[in-house]
């Protein structure tokens, strides 16, 4: 369901089904609702099938890398003589995305769940979930259900009389984007600044607090246990046509569209489907121009591509951009490119945590780079240094902050040229003081 | 819109520092030493607990941190200066965050945040009224971008914000 819409006949409801239902929020109310019967399932299986099933099921992580889930999880240890740990990443940031908000705010249960199955899958007792601190609502609502599920018996030494211990631990963050990459994460979960470490050594190896570790996202997790009670088989048949992606994805739709919202969608649906009939199209005598389909990270695709587009891992990339958070950004006829790509570079250049010098200088320049060109100052030549900056940053640095910064710039540059030099000959006015 | 600047004034305790880590606020802490391996681990949660009850971050409280948590201030002081929730400063009674991002850029946030500048009274972002009664700052990505323009009054998340809804907005926090 497209909350806050009502659900559309295109979308297939499956995390989203109660989303708006707040009588879901309870541990009573989810287990009415059939909460529950995936942990219990779990817990009667061995680690190993648990791996297998998600495995079969062809999850991939939502967070935007799409690395599959149970390869994920078969990379831990299997011997358990040190702690493991699971880190739920709930740092939500990526412009664009507020998918994983609804999912906590509404089913806080679906995730608690997801996050204990999987906790005991690759042997570990404690699962952090590291909510953003600007999630104020999300935290007040896990916080309430994790309690609650402590006191059913769900969590604790022995979930569910399992004899199994299972505890979940909510953390909060205080304002940092680069905190949702996993290993600025885990410095963040240890009390450091959040700066991203150098793999190897992979989290799975030595993550949190040196010690095995896996970071999923939260709607991975709330799959995970639909793919328990349903079947991997279930969950597979979920896919239009391309085996590669499968199951159900939340889509963050924002910017200017009609009916902005979260709609659940098959994988492989195409996007013109998502952004004319689910979200309701343009504002009335206006046109799409581009849309950013996974988050700002990802390059900017003009109108044709999108709309040409399906959606899932496979069909974004043949169409020039990447399926990110899907977090869809879609920008009307109105837009200034210019404007927007600059205030894209300003988003990284803010967070960027400023260890590797290509990122640090990198995206500071191209917001000045930029900022000249709004001023009505730019030359011929800022395309040059811009792409040359963008190559810089990309591939370069220890996490990928740089590389994001430069998509939708390099992108930007692409598809939007005219708009640049439209500030350059000066046929449009400067939209910004000089600097 | 005016290129971000230094949220607020620079303060300082006028006052000897009172102990925060004293009682119910002690016990609180040393309640998340068993979720934790270490120590270090329970830093931003101290931190957290450091603002709810003074309003923000000073360096005597950088100090008692530190002691607590067998940290060193300096150390301390580079974790807090690292997130940009946490107050190094003293700020109004009410502090307003205001999502300028793309999605909500695009739908018109610059013009949320330049009404609520002009009816709290902040003469710029990052700025506290001459009352104390608010402090304005303009951020990034709340992860809200669906309900244009979101902004964070206090623990408040006000959804749809638009620069007519700014004057009722305000009359909820006096």
């Amino acid at each position: 369901m497209g909350y806050p819409h009502p659900s559309h006949p295109k979308e297939t409801v499956v995390l989203s089904k109660y989303f708006g239902d707040a009588g879901a929020r309870s541990f009573d109310g989810w287990v009415q609702r059939g909460g529950y019967e995936g942990l219990r399932k779990a817990l009667g299986m061995s680690r190993e099938a648990i791996v297998e099933e998600v495995k079969a099921s062809g999850l991939r992580g939502r967070g935007g890398a799409g690395f599959p889930t149970g390869l994920k999880w078969s990379f831990m240890p299997k011997d358990v003589a040190k702690p493991h740990y699971l880190v739920c990443n709930a740092d939500e940031s990526e412009p664009g995305t507020f998918k994983d908000r609804e999912i906590m705010r509404w089913t806080p249960h679906a995730l608690i769940e997801g996050c204990a199955i999987a906790a005991y899958a690759i042997g570990s007792e404690r699962c952090y979930i590291y909510i953003r601190g600007e999630f104020t609502e999300p935290w007040r609502v896990m916080s309430a259900a994790v309690g609650e599920a402590y006191a059913a018996g769900a969590l604790g030494e022995s979930a569910f009389g399992s004899g199994r211990r299972i505890d979940v631990v909510l953390h909060r963050g205080a304002g940092a984007y680069i905190c949702g990459e996993e290993t600025g994460m885990m410095n963040s979960l240890e009390g450091k600044r959040g700066n991203p470490r150098i793999k190897p050594p992979f989290p799975a190896v030595s993550g949190v607090f040196g010690m095995p570790t896996t970071v999923n996202n939260v709607e991975t997790l709330a799959a995970v246990p639909h793919i328990l009670v349903r079947g991997a088989e279930w969950y597979k048949g979920l896919c239009l046509g391309n085996p590669k992606s499968t199951g159900t994805k939340l889509i963050s739709v924002c910017g200017h569209i009609q009916r902005p919202g979260n709609y659940e969608v098959t994988m492989g649906t195409p996007v013109k489907d998502i952004l004319y009939e689910m979200a309701g199209g343009p504002r009335p005598g206006r046109t799409f121009k581009a849309v950013i389909p996974g988050g700002s990270s990802v390059p900017i695709m003009t109108r044709e591509e999108a709309e040409e587009a399906l959606f899932d891992y496979e069909g974004i990339v043949a169409k020039g951009s990447m399926l990110g958070s899907a977090g869809m950004i879609v920008m009307d006829d109105t837009t200034d490119m210019v404007y927007q790509i600059w205030r894209l570079a300003r988003f990284y250049a803010h967070e960027s945590c400023a260890q590797c010098t290509q990122c640090r200088e990198g995206t500071a320049w191209t917001t000045k780079v930029l900022e000249r060109i709004l001023s009505g100052k730019g030359k011929q030549e800022d395309f040059q240094l811009l792409l040359d900056l963008s190559e810089q940053m990309t591939g370069k640095t220890i996490c990928v902050l740089s590389d994001s910064c430069a998509a939708p710039v390099v992108s930007g540059i692409q598809k939007f040229r005219s708009e640049f030099e439209a500030y350059m000959t000066g046929s449009r006015q400067p939209s910004m003081a000089a600097v | 819109m005016t290129p971000r600047s230094a949220h607020g004034g620079h303060g300082t305790e006028t006052v000897p520092h009172a102990p925060v880590f004293v009682g119910e606020t002690r016990a609180r802490l040393e309640g998340l030493f068993g979720k934790y391996p270490t120590r270090q681990a329970c830093l931003l949660p101290a931190l957290w607990m450091v603002q709810e009850e003074r309003g923000w971050i000073s360096e005597p409280a950088i100090e008692e941190v530190a002691g607590v948590l067998d940290l060193t201030p300096a150390y301390v002081k580079g974790v807090v200066t690292f997130y940009t929730m946490y107050h190094t400063h003293p700020v109004g009674r009410h502090f307003i965050q205001v999502c300028t991002t793309s999605p909500c850029n695009i739908c018109g946030a610059e013009d949320v945040a330049r009404a609520l500048v002009e009816k709290t009274g902040c003469r710029e972002l990052g700025a506290t009224s001459p009352d104390g009664r608010f402090t304005v700052v303009e951020v990034e990505c709340l992860g809200a971008c669906g309900f244009p323009t979101p902004i964070l009054v206090d623990d408040d998340f006000v959804e749809d914000v638009t620069p007519d809804k700014v004057a009722a907005i305000l009359e909820r926090y006096t």
